[in-house]
């Protein structure tokens, strides 16, 4: 599954680096703690957070991930998409919880 | 090989750059992916200790046929209590520093994860110096 195929599904928005909706998706990771998924989240995983800053970009670029979205209707900060352009790691953004969204991408990458 | 990536502390806009630079470095160097998905974890967390707590530091990488030596020495408030420091969930991090996701007390823990051998050295309002070695073979 790529990330063009998550965004459609679960209707997200693409709020930059849409260079990156070719990305293949292995697996998800929700945290908010940046240590967090720098130790456990692995190459290909979409991260879910709440935290809008650059460093996700930084997180995201050192464990090429898949893609980043944010919950809750957050938007990425300028510089953050920016970084997100450069890596070409897109930023998706819902209006869900994450506890919803999560559920909705755990269906769908079990579903395959 | 030696190679020398400066980190400023307190900028966390720049927090990863000098670990980003060391894992192009070592995918130029065909070093094994899955070793330097290893190291980038720790470098990352060191990298962003300086930013968080020290004025300055360097990232000093030496490469060989054996190992990978990553040196990282700050200027800054040292650690009084390195076994303290060591525990996961330990953190001093400003909580401005906690709400951007960090200061979680998992850093150090991280860094111990990921390399084979770790020695942490600290003078009180000195500095600290935190060297990482991941053996090749």
């Amino acid at each position: 599954m790529k990330v063009k195929d998550i965004v459609e599904k679960l209707q997200l928005t693409v709020c930059s680096g849409a260079a990156g909706l070719e990305r293949e998706v292995k697996g998800g990771y929700v945290s908010d703690l940046l240590s967090d998924v720098m130790g456990n989240a692995n190459e290909g995983n979409v991260w879910l957070t709440l935290q809008t800053h650059k460093n996700i970009m930084a997180i995201a670029s050192l464990k090429e991930l898949a893609a980043v979205i944010l919950v809750k209707g957050y938007q990425p900060e300028e510089d953050t998409r920016n970084e997100s352009e450069t890596e070409g790691i897109p930023v998706l953004s819902t209006s869900l919880p994450t506890f919803e969204i999560a559920g909705a991408l755990f269906e769908i990458l079990k579903n395959g | 090989m030696e190679f020398n990536y400066e980190i400023e502390g307190g900028n966390f806009s720049h927090a990863g750059t000098a670990s980003s630079e060391v894992k192009k470095l070592l995918k130029q160097l065909n070093v094994n992916p899955a070793l330097i998905k290893r190291i980038v974890v720790a470098l990352y967390e060191a990298e962003v200790n300086v930013v968080a707590h020290a004025y300055e530091g360097v990232m000093n990488v030496v490469f060989d046929n054996n190992a990978i030596v990553v040196k990282i020495a700050d200027k800054g408030p040292g650690i009084p209590d390195i076994n303290l420091a060591m525990q996961e969930g330990f953190s001093t991090a400003s909580p401005a520093v906690r709400e951007m996701g960090f200061g979680a007390g998992m850093g150090l823990p991280n860094i111990k994860k990921n390399c084979d051998e770790l020695k942490i050295e600290s003078e009180v309002n000195k500095g600290t110096t935190v060297t990482m070695i991941t053996h090749l073979n």
